[in-house]
């Protein structure tokens, strides 16, 4: 079971040759083995998932069956549910079990899925390692010394050890194809609005977009298909057709057209990322793909722009947790002054505070226009460029990442140089656009993606290129431990 | 030296919505502490805010009715501060584009005051203190009820004006249909800056600035005060530090909350949870047909229509309620003029004595109508309807007919029962026959009491009037 595909563990389950009940089983024996050296999951119920699992069963009996019932699927812990202790990776939520849940885990409870688990993340998703977590660092399958990436490092983990089949995340700057790429995997952060932020703990509002994270192109249709949906409750959701991602995967891509922004392909560049990507290219080329070069122009303010915008949103978005009303509270305060600041100075990690500090500065009198004013004009300007881009490709082709994981603790002490981790992913979030990250092979055996970027609502173009590359190669099936 | 004054005044109008602001909780007053608080209330992890369009429509609406433009595009801001009753740290309010500019209302003799702005902001909840071991509990009730803040230029320049602003403000708002005005309950409240300048000096002096009045009564306390305060410190050579003060009505005095340079900094910025707010022409101009119409135009209907006076007018229209009250009445086929005055003279001198409002009357208004029809019909005078009405306000069960048989009030309007009495009332008061002769108009009403008098009441004094003048022209 532990290989399989979404669309095989489905097969399975309809046709009776082993029930939801065994396959949660399964997969919480395989997290009983390995969470203990990975450490991606927070919260494990198995009472709570093999109930789920036992209500599957009874709907499969029945037939009433969808592409996920039955199917355990780990669950970033960002995401609200029910009964369950709901963290974002902090302290300061410790203590919260959520009282509701959010629309994701709604859709995958009305899918009939089972909730495997809440992974790991970098705390309130600010990191792109996985180190900022209360809960201990992730380590990445593939080496147990290296970052598995961040924020959605434990989701990521989970899937490429075989511990999940697929997994829910979330992506602010990058939080979705950073670790996909990190860890051998397929993730994609779908157009922001298309899937529901109701109810998933709240970083940067205007960036946040909730995506899945899976073994492969396929399997993120079919995860796609179940998390797209409009929701009244999110003033940001969009009212859209969903349209069948899966039966778009075998579209033809012979004479369509990919685009190379020439600022990614500079000197800049990491030479063996490089020869990756250009193998990548050679492959859609023999595909009859077309090659382009555009240009993003201001793309190299991508990086600045999003550390004014997002610590700003973030600052905001924060304030709730001052010890009143829920989470963690300070034992010893003398008054309401106090309270606040030791509840704060306690429950925050550094990271956290670090964002908090930022976001606050930049939104203060007199430093407002020349922040976040400035970084929102520039971030008009960002996805300008896209628009412009796409009038003459079908998508652009990016790295994920500048380089292949690194070692836990080697970028801890140098907050910059762990923000240019997403270099290469925080454009489309400025601009709102979709983007996948598919494994494209292994540097130093370890796992390396690349990057396709959609325009608005272009899923189903995404995944239909990246599925026909996953159809000439291999990398997708590689798992840790195997030959590489 | 003398020393002009200047007023502006912000007002949180509590918007009549069954629903918050920004979440499906209940609006509801007087319910058990956060009875009302749901998880967008709490600011519960992962929650978010979805824009009640009533609150909208209620906004324009107000706009409309004090001529303002309407804004296409306006936004919603956070307002970032940390306090227990504010649970998000950040209150969503509109900050650089609000939703109405640009209005005015008129006050007194057609002065102008302008209205700079009106936007829509949701309330905090209650810090309640001391209510377990001097513990301070939350009640997030009343957080994300809507509020409409509106925002005056300094235009006014007395407390008079400023009270008469508030209480036009106040009418309006009640009138339209967007709050139910009610005081006490804080839907209406006032924050009035003050600030005092040398006469006819360009520039304006310091202001401070009176937080939360919530009745016209403070108000014109506080305002009182501290313009005497401020001249004082001024003609004593002290300066005015810009600041917050608050109205403490047991000792009549202000006194500074905080100043200036404690303020916080609120790092105002757009939401990014919520999309800027659009409104079309076509929805203004049906907020528009729902408007009806506005005081100002129904006090110059009374004037030019009904020929009421002036003042008889504006107590009619000071609220929606008494103009409708006496709307019905006129339908009724009664005497516009007679009906004004019973209402402005009777029936507010009653609610008055028993401290209620017109919503409280319960007068019984057919029987009400019964009487202001007795008096047209002449059946009995005023001033015995005086008498009648007082059984009717304490009884609505009294019937008018009845009473005025069982008190034998009926009105004597036959010529020649009354002229008997007017021929014996003359023959027994020669000497104030006398008087009238030389001309002393007042022995004439003397003599109409007499024949009044006579009649125990009864006569029709416009009959007495007119056939003493022909008796007496005839001595």
């Amino acid at each position: 079971m532990k290989n399989l595909s979404l669309k095989e563990l489905n097969l399975g389950l309809s046709s009776k040759k082993f029930s939801s009940e065994e396959l949660t089983k399964f997969f919480l024996n395989e997290i009983k083995i390995s969470n203990p050296k990975i450490n991606a999951f927070i919260t494990v119920d198995e009472e709570k998932s093999l109930q789920q699992a036992r209500d599957a069963d009874k709907r499969i009996s029945q037939n009433n069956i969808n592409e996920l019932t039955g199917i355990p699927i780990a669950q970033k812990d960002i995401f609200c549910a029910k009964g369950w202790k709901t963290t974002c990776g902090s302290k300061m939520l410790d203590n919260f079990y959520s009282p509701y849940d959010s629309k994701v885990i709604e859709l995958f409870n009305q899918s009939g899925a089972v909730n495997l688990g809440k992974t790991n993340m970098d705390e309130f998703a600010m990191g792109s390692s996985n180190e900022t977590s209360y809960y201990g660092e992730v380590r990445n399958p593939w080496n147990l010394d290296y970052v598995p990436g961040g924020s959605s490092g434990g989701s990521a983990a989970a899937v490429a050890s075989g511990m999940a089949p697929a997994s829910t995340a979330t992506d602010t700057g990058g939080s979705i194809r950073q670790p996909s790429s990190l860890c051998g995997l397929t993730g994609l952060k779908p157009t922001y609005g298309l899937v529901s932020r109701f109810g998933m703990i709240a970083f940067a509002s205007s960036l946040d977009q909730a995506g899945p994270i899976a073994k492969s192109a396929e399997d993120c249709a079919l995860m796609l298909k179940v998390m797209a949906a409009h929701d009244t409750r999110d003033s940001t959701s969009i009212k859209q057709n969903i349209p069948d991602y899966q039966k778009s995967l075998d579209h033809p891509i012979k004479g369509k057209t990919i685009g190379l922004p020439k600022e990614f392909f500079n000197d800049d560049l990491n030479q063996e990322v490089k020869i990756v990507l250009e193998q990548v290219i050679d492959s859609y080329q023999k595909m009859g793909v077309n090659f382009k070069e555009i240009s993003l122009a201001n793309s190299h303010l991508s990086i600045p722009v999003y550390y004014v915008i997002a610590p700003a949103e973030a600052s905001s978005n924060l304030s709730r947790y001052d010890g009143v009303k829920f989470g963690y509270r300070a034992k010893e305060f003398k008054d309401l002054e106090e309270m606040y600041l030791k509840t704060r100075e306690q429950g925050f990690g550094e990271e956290v505070k670090r964002r908090i500090l930022v976001g606050t500065y930049v939104l203060s009198a007199g430093y407002y226009d020349a922040y976040y004013l400035k970084a929102q004009k520039i971030r008009r300007l960002i996805a300008h460029d896209f628009k412009n881009a796409f009038k003459e490709c079908d998508l652009i082709l990016a790295p994920s990442c500048p380089s292949t994981a690194f070692k836990i603790g080697d970028k801890t002490e140098d907050p910059v140089s762990m923000y240019m981790q997403d270099m290469y992913t925080i454009s489309t979030n400025l601009a709102g656009l979709p983007a996948i990250s598919s494994p494209a092979g292994f540097i130093n055996k370890m796992p390396v993606g690349f990057q396709l970027i959609g325009n608005y609502f272009d899923e189903a173009t995404i995944l239909n290129f990246t599925h026909q590359y996953q159809q000439i190669t291999d990398w997708h099936q590689k798992t840790p431990g195997t030959d590489i | 030296m003398s020393w002009d004054i200047v007023i502006g005044i912000e007002t949180h109008v509590q918007l009549t919505t069954q629903t918050k602001i920004f979440s499906g909780a209940s609006t509801s007053y007087g319910m058990p502490a956060n009875e009302n608080a749901c998880l967008v209330s709490l600011a519960y992890p992962g929650t978010l805010p979805v824009l009640n369009k009533e609150a909208v429509k209620k906004a324009i609406k107000f706009g409309l009715a004090v001529n303002a433009d309407i804004a296409e595009h306006s936004v919603f801001a956070r307002k970032n501060y940390f306090y227990p009753d504010l649970p998000k740290g950040y209150q969503i309010s509109q900050f650089e584009l609000p939703v109405v500019n640009n209005g005015f209302l008129t006050i007194g003799d057609n002065k102008k005051i302008r209205i700079l702005r009106a936007h829509l902001e949701e309330d905090a909840g209650k810090s309640v203190h001391g209510i377990l071991n001097n513990q301070t509990g939350i009640d997030l009730n009343r957080a994300g009820t809507p509020l409409l803040e509106i925002v005056t230029e300094p235009d006014m320049n007395s407390a008079q004006e400023a009270i008469a602003y508030a209480k036009k403000l106040h009418n309006l708002v009640q009138w339209i249909g967007v709050c139910d005005g009610n005081m006490q309950e804080g839907s209406f409240r006032c924050d009035v800056n003050v600030s005092v300048k040398p006469s006819g000096s360009e520039k304006l002096g310091t202001r401070r600035e009176i937080k939360n009045l919530n009745s016209f009564r403070n108000m014109e306390q506080a305002i009182n005060f501290e313009v005497n305060w401020q001249i004082e410190q001024l003609e004593d050579g002290n300066e005015i530090v810009q600041s917050t003060v608050l109205f403490n009505p047991d000792t009549g005095e202000t006194r500074a909350m905080r100043s200036k340079e404690e303020a916080n900094d609120y790092r105002y910025f757009p939401d990014p949870d919520l999309l800027p707010l659009k409104i079309t022409q076509e929805d203004i101009d049906d907020i528009r047909s729902t408007l009806g119409e506005l005081p100002e135009v129904s006090i110059k209907r009374l004037v030019e229509d009904f020929k009421l006076n002036d003042a008889d007018a504006s107590i009619i229209t000071s609220n929606k309620k008494t103009y409708e009250f006496f709307q019905s009445l006129i339908s009724e086929g009664l005497d516009p003029k007679i009906t004004a005055n019973w209402i402005v003279v009777n029936l507010f001198a009653k609610l008055n004595d028993n401290e209620l409002s017109i919503n409280e009357s319960t007068i019984n208004k057919d029987q009400f109508v019964l009487l202001i029809r007795r008096i047209m019909d002449k059946t009995i005078s005023n001033n015995a309807a005086k008498k009648i009405f007082d059984l009717l306000w304490d009884d609505p069960k009294v019937e008018v007919d009845q009473s005025i048989e069982s008190l034998g009030l009926k009105q004597v309007s036959d010529s020649s029962a009354i002229l008997p009495l007017v021929q014996e009332v003359i023959a027994h008061n020669q000497a104030m026959v006398e008087q009238f002769k030389s001309g002393k108009d007042k022995a004439f009403n003397a003599l109409v009491g007499q024949v009044m008098k006579l009649s125990k009441g009864k006569a029709n004094p416009g009959q007495v009037s007119e056939l003493l003048k022909d008796e007496l022209n005839k001595v």
